[in-house]
């Protein structure tokens, strides 16, 4: 990542017109041509700088729901776990923490009670207990992070 | 918001991201079957209600030098919990601020504070700084680096309107 390619990022984080030609007049306002800006953010998706590039969709706002799940994982049984984890589509991401809770991931899904669901099959699959912790209140969201 | 069929054929055509061409919206269109002008009027709409947060990047912050992740957790006491994630967030490296149901004996926490920085001491002193700053340094609390990460490509929208 190049000093222009972290332009690209702080200046594109908040949002992207919505016009015929928007990779034109975004590429105005970060100085460069439509051209170059389309061949930065491809190679940006490629690299994985980036996870995509388009719409970041609210769950909520469609009547869905998200829920965060927490599982002991015992050491050895980690990736074998992860993978089943990580094998139902309603999962959105993963993280291995550190804490006796190692496997903390959110779940997706049209309905709290699908949400539900999905953990119970995951605790049949594993045979390990899945917490879960949907949020009761969220007091921000915002993405600040200066690259 | 109740999605019409011509927004869910819209959402369909955008799953995979925005086409890296010139006229992004046109070629969403001929996915979908509507005029460029539809898509972004339906666009403006959906981002409106919410529906879509905003176009844009998804970045991954590990690969932007935010490879410090702490999950902060605290016990806070019921009636304080709302006044301290109110007051969290107004940090600026707070990026997101959750209150969630305890889940005892194993977990006692209720708030949740994502904090991400470049370096985990620099990371380790913001929120020491942060607990000290808002009177919450005798609460339990804990902080969990992330260590590994599995997946991160948020949600998808046919897992939740399919």
């Amino acid at each position: 990542m190049d000093a222009t390619d972290r332009r690209i990022v702080a200046g594109l984080q908040g949002g992207f017109p919505l016009c015929p030609r928007p990779y034109e007049r975004a590429a105005r306002e970060l100085g460069l041509d439509e051209g170059e800006l389309i061949r930065r953010l491809a190679r940006l998706v490629e690299t994985g700088v980036l996870s995509r590039f388009g719409p970041l969709f609210n769950v909520e706002a469609m009547g869905g729901t998200y829920v965060l799940a927490a599982m002991a994982v015992p050491e050895d049984a980690f990736d074998r776990v992860a993978e089943m984890v990580n094998a139902h589509v309603e999962v959105a991401h993963n993280y291995e923490r550190e804490h006796l809770l190692n496997m903390w991931f959110v779940v997706a899904a049209e309905t709290p009670e699908r949400a539900e669901a999905v953990l119970g099959e995951i605790r049949a699959e594993t045979g390990i207990e899945v917490l879960s912790m949907p949020k009761l209140e969220e007091y921000f969201v915002g993405l600040r992070l200066q690259p | 918001m109740e999605l019409s069929p011509a927004d869910r054929r819209l959402l369909d055509a955008l799953e995979g991201g925005l086409p890296l061409v010139p006229r992004p919206y046109a070629v969403l269109g001929e996915r979908a079957g509507m005029a460029e002008a539809e898509v972004i009027r339906r666009l403006a709409a959906l981002q409106a209600a919410g529906v879509v947060k905003r176009l844009g990047l998804v970045v991954r912050h590990h690969e932007i030098g935010y490879r410090a992740n702490a999950m902060t957790v605290m016990d806070v006491p019921d009636d304080m919990v709302d006044a301290v994630g109110e007051r969290l967030t107004r940090a600026a490296d707070v990026t997101l601020c959750y209150r969630r149901p305890r889940r005892l004996p194993g977990w006692p926490y209720n708030l949740f504070a994502m904090v991400h920085g470049r370096e985990r001491g620099a990371v380790l002193a913001r929120i020491d700084q942060l607990l000290d700053e808002h009177g919450l340094a005798g609460l339990p609390h804990a902080v969990l680096f992330s260590t590994r990460r599995f997946k991160q490509r948020g949600a998808r929208y046919r897992a939740a309107a399919a």
